[in-house]
């Protein structure tokens, strides 16, 4: 390539020197060289004119417009995830507040039931107590009056048998405190 | 047998004369204005839709747009934006007149060394004056290669300049050189088919697998043409 290069000046300055191949070959007709530079020049600022002005906007344009609409989507697109990002984020705070209200009322309402619970057990305690206390003391009132009614009973019939025995009556607060020695020594 | 370069004729069509400057119409000048008109079309039409899904059509017209525009970014930065509607220009001039050139009874003018050179020459100077603008007389260190000794320089310098010279000259020699031998080839095959009688058959397939080959040329050669003048800008802004 690059010896052709070189050549192909060399020999093209050749055949300009020899008019007869200068005949031959047309591109070294410089008669001709005049017009071809015109147009040349005419038609090649008028594509310069045209690409500057007209075509390259227009394509530019199209490509602009293209890489806006893309960005404008690919924005559109964040946005969309962000907002989809807070909503799923304020679902599942949503969710655990729920459950935790859940949990508080469940966690109330057992402590309530539970006290309930605890009060009337003690109330009952408390009554039960109270009847217990209250049901010995009448036992204990029944047993004392019982031991009373022994006393007497026991002073009458041992008033009666002491009669029998030696003809006249014993005086009641006598016999009363033997029965209670009596008594006594056998508790 | 017709003479293989008989189709680089220059045929005036409209005598024109501009203060004795021959500017006559020729086949060239009509090929010239074929090929603005082309790629006018080509993209206005194509863009026509606007489309935000772009079509067959509009995505060719986008691609070439891009590929400029990616050559200019990849081989000059950011500082040749302002040169991309002349690099555009350039490359479609000569990839629509290398194209168009291939259509049988067109013409094709990137043929012809005066043209190529033409535009060769803007080239080489436009960017000498870049080089200049954007760093004045600093721009002539361009010439002196960096970390050589000072008594290299003598010799250097001279080989330095003579091939920053030689670009116009290797640039519009190049595609000059190859749309005028690939055309040759297929008119030289073109006129064995006829006399060869049964047997043209077989230069008529060297013309298939040439045309092919020339579409590739056509491309190759605008690409080149162009990436070379990004080379050379970007030589001028940067310096070494």
């Amino acid at each position: 390539m690059r010896i052709l290069l070189k050549t192909v000046p060399m020999l093209g300055l050749s055949l300009v020197a020899t008019p007869a191949f200068a005949a031959g070959l047309p591109q070294l007709d410089i008669a001709k060289f005049p017009p071809q530079l015109v147009w040349l020049v005419i038609t090649f600022t008028a594509l310069y004119v045209l690409m500057s002005r007209v075509a390259l906007p227009r394509i530019a344009n199209v490509l602009e417009e293209r890489q806006n609409k893309i960005d404008d989507n690919l924005s559109r697109a964040e946005d969309l995830k962000r907002s989809a990002k807070v909503a799923a984020e304020a679902y599942v705070k949503a969710i655990s507040d729920a459950r935790a209200k859940a949990h508080a009322s469940i966690r109330q309402v057992k402590e309530k039931a539970d006290a309930d619970a605890r009060t009337r057990q003690d109330d009952l305690n408390a009554k039960l107590k109270a009847d217990i206390a209250s049901s010995e003391k009448a036992i204990a009132t029944a047993r004392d009056e019982a031991l009373a009614g022994i006393k007497d009973v026991s002073t009458d019939v041992a008033g009666s048998v002491i009669e029998r025995l030696i003809g006249h009556k014993a005086k009641d607060d006598v016999v009363l405190d033997a029965i209670e020695a009596v008594l006594k020594d056998r508790a | 047998m017709a003479n293989p370069l008989e189709q680089f004729t220059i045929k005036p069509l409209i005598d024109i004369q501009m203060g004795g400057i021959d500017a006559s119409l020729t086949n060239a000048g009509l090929a010239m204005v074929a090929t603005v008109v082309a790629i006018t079309a080509f993209l206005v039409l194509s863009m026509r839709g606007r489309a935000l899904v772009p079509g067959r059509w509009q995505s060719m017209a986008e691609l070439s747009y891009e590929f400029i525009a990616g050559m200019i970014r990849d081989n000059v930065g950011s500082e040749g934006r302002k040169f991309f509607p002349f690099i555009f220009s350039l490359f479609m001039f000569i990839l629509f007149a290398n194209l168009l050139g291939l259509l049988p009874y067109s013409f094709t003018f990137t043929s012809h060394i005066v043209v190529t050179f033409a535009m060769a020459l803007f080239v080489f100077l436009g960017v000498t004056l870049v080089g200049i603008a954007h760093h004045g007389l600093h721009f002539f260190s361009f010439f002196v290669p960096s970390g050589v000794p000072a008594v290299m320089l003598p010799l250097l310098v001279p080989i330095e300049i003579l091939s920053y010279l030689s670009r116009p000259l290797s640039l519009s020699i190049r595609l000059f050189a190859n749309m005028m031998a690939g055309h040759t080839m297929m008119k030289v095959f073109a006129g064995f088919i006829v006399p060869l009688g049964v047997a043209g058959i077989l230069p008529l397939g060297v013309d298939v697998l040439l045309t092919g080959f020339e579409l590739l040329v056509a491309f190759l050669q605008a690409y080149v043409f162009t990436v070379l003048t990004c080379l050379y800008l970007n030589d001028a802004i940067h310096l070494h």
